[in-house]
């Protein structure tokens, strides 16, 4: 079985990091590659067993007892695609950094928060009991608040003292939550859970509950009225980082839990669906209309990571499996070109000395091996075809019409024009030569950083072949069927027990 | 029942105290009431009239114990929350070394 590799690995990275500190910064950057290289090794493995399991789901029992009174690791079609799209990331997201965090002190210390935040991410994707999910939650959060302030510069501290504040707010809601749900249900298994719902029916313990998740979830997400610590610390924090939390982390910890707790155990009413629309459309328009107007590149990719959010939780709210297939080609789509983005943002930041869009011109002329990596991922976000941001617009707009809602179509329409718009103005200063730019002294191009870059930008150009029927059938049906199937995740998983 | 009333006034008063409170210490002191209250509530949960301690011995009946589950949670929720406060009070530290200020509306120089 290879589910505790998932924690293993990272969280043993992080321990031996701290222990090798003093040894050569090239071991420690090797040992990192390593590590999230087996991640998605192990990720792609898991892939084919959770195919060919029966039911399509994984089960590792970690005590003696069975659930739902002992604890297991839980992986099915929707934990497993998260989990690729998490260790792909994070592969390129290590390859990048041991070139890019030379400019700090103490490179050990990022790496032994940044696998502490991995392992916390693995653990909210493998974890079958609503606990277990919070404390991994947790683990990825409070790294998460230390990787935000890892510059120690007035800008960090304040992004990152802001974020841990709503964070940790968010974090009591959610814990009340589960309280509650305890006291209802009288277990903490998620499987459990669903079981004591479908036999009481919907109480109103239920609709507090669902309430307090969605506050508490909706925060991790940067949903539309929760959405503004995620300019500040998107933008201020270092440029991987910026990439794991804006490509991955509110994803894993907000979409993923979401999506797991109000479709497979509580089943999705009619409320929660238009809720969740309400809030995916909220989230869109704002979002597109504060990036408006930005003149710093990372605060305008931040803000775009606010309107393309929306379009998920949009698809997932609208609830037919058209839907579904459109949000996750949008997950994987987003967390992988917004990774790009902001790396190559990092990479101009490093090599121009600044980030003001007005005073960065020429970067495909100067640097291509940063600019054509910038373009590509800013027309997949766009939705410019034939690229991957493309195909998941196109779907959620179809689904969107398909099951009779044509305003949230053209909605998706317009908020997909007003992306194209506010993406022109940093495209412009990327493609072209803009004013007088003979300041501007760059810097030497780092290898590692553009090894990274180039071949992160290579994904995302045949990002859209995983719609070819072959792979969606193994990578993305699964986590629709997982959608889909709602509340009988409980059958399931006490069917894989027998 | 009012004391399980009374531990949602004091997760109330923590909130209060998060989202209004302009120096940001009280703003740390209110995020740790609010842990306090989640965990006093699941130590309420648990709870059960004249309830004896959950240890299970030889040749012991097991009547009327209190649920031992909510504690267990709760050990944890204090560690978790004993790693946020330090970081939230880390941090604090070091915004009183940049900005030379506790009060939160002074702190905005990512506002422009």
């Amino acid at each position: 079985m290879m589910i505790p590799f998932f924690l293993i690995l990272p969280l043993g990275n992080a321990f031996v990091t701290v222990l090798i500190a003093k040894a050569d910064e090239r071991l420690q950057d090797l040992f990192a590659i390593f590590t999230t290289l087996s991640l998605f090794i192990i990720a792609l493995f898991t892939l084919m067993s959770v195919n060919a399991a029966p039911n399509h789901l994984l089960l590792y029992r970690t005590t003696g007892f069975l659930p739902p009174e002992g604890l297991a690791l839980v992986v099915d079609g929707l934990s497993v695609f998260m989990l690729v799209t998490v260790n792909l990331v994070a592969l390129f997201v290590a390859i990048y950094s041991s070139g890019y965090m030379k400019k700090y002190t103490d490179k050990w210390k990022f790496y032994a928060l940044f696998f502490l935040m991995l392992a916390g991410i693995n653990g909210v994707l493998v974890a079958s009991d609503i606990f277990n999910l919070y404390v991994f939650m947790e683990i990825a959060a409070i790294s998460a608040y230390f990787l935000v302030a890892f510059g120690t510069e007035a800008d960090e501290l304040e992004a990152s003292f802001k974020y841990a504040i709503m964070g940790s707010v968010a974090s009591c809601f959610i814990l009340l939550g589960i309280a509650f749900l305890y006291a209802h249900t009288s277990t903490l298994n998620m499987a459990g859970i669903a079981r004591a719902i479908a036999a009481s029916g919907a109480t109103r313990v239920l609709q507090l509950v669902s309430v307090l998740f969605l506050m508490g979830f909706g925060l991790k997400a940067a949903l539309a009225p929760f959405h503004a610590w995620l300019a500040y610390a998107h933008s201020s924090a270092p440029a991987p980082v910026s990439a794991m939390l804006s490509g991955v982390l509110i994803k894993a910890l907000g979409i993923y839990a979401i999506a797991r707790i109000f479709f497979s155990i509580f089943g999705a009413s009619v409320q929660i669906c238009q809720i969740l629309i309400a809030l995916g459309v909220l989230s869109m328009i704002i979002g597109a209309v504060l990036a408006f107007g930005q003149t710093d590149i990372k605060r305008l990719f931040a803000y775009s990571t606010v309107s393309q959010i929306g379009y998920v939780v949009l698809a997932l709210g609208v609830a037919t499996p058209l839907a579904f297939l459109g949000a996750l080609v949008h997950i994987f789509n987003h967390s992988i070109s917004k990774s790009l983005l902001f790396l190559t943002s990092g990479s101009i930041e490093r090599l121009m000395g600044t980030r003001q869009i007005d005073k960065i011109s020429g970067v495909i002329r100067r640097a291509p091996a940063t600019g054509y990596p910038a373009l590509f991922s800013a027309l997949s976000i766009c939705g410019v075809p034939p690229m991957g941001g493309f195909w998941a617009k196109l779907i959620i707009i179809f689904a969107c019409v398909q099951s009779g809602h044509p305003i949230l179509a053209l909605i998706a329409a317009l908020v997909g024009v007003m992306t194209l718009a506010y993406y022109f103005k940093p495209m412009t200063c990327v493609l072209f030569d803009v004013g007088t730019d003979a300041s501007i002294v760059m810097k030497k191009a780092c290898i590692a950083i553009n090894t990274a870059m180039v071949s992160l930008a290579v994904v995302v150009v045949i990002a859209p072949f995983i719609l070819m029927p072959g792979i969606r059938k193994i990578f993305i049906d699964g986590a629709v069927a997982v959608l889909m199937n709602g509340t009988s995740y409980a059958n399931i998983v006490f069917g894989a027990i027998r | 029942m009012i004391t399980y009333f009374l531990c949602l006034v004091l997760f109330s008063i923590g909130l209060f105290c998060a989202v209004r409170k302009r120096n940001i210490i009280k703003i740390i002191i209110g995020i740790g009431i609010m842990e306090y209250a989640v965990n006093l509530f699941f130590i309420l949960i648990g709870y059960r009239a004249q309830g004896r301690s959950p240890i299970l011995a030889r040749d012991q009946a097991i009547t009327n114990i209190v649920d031992p589950l909510p504690q267990a949670v709760a050990l944890t929720a204090i560690v978790i929350g004993l790693a946020v406060m330090l970081m939230l009070v880390a941090l604090a530290i070091r915004i009183y070394e940049r900005y030379g200020t506790f009060d939160i509306t002074k702190i905005n120089r990512l506002k422009e």
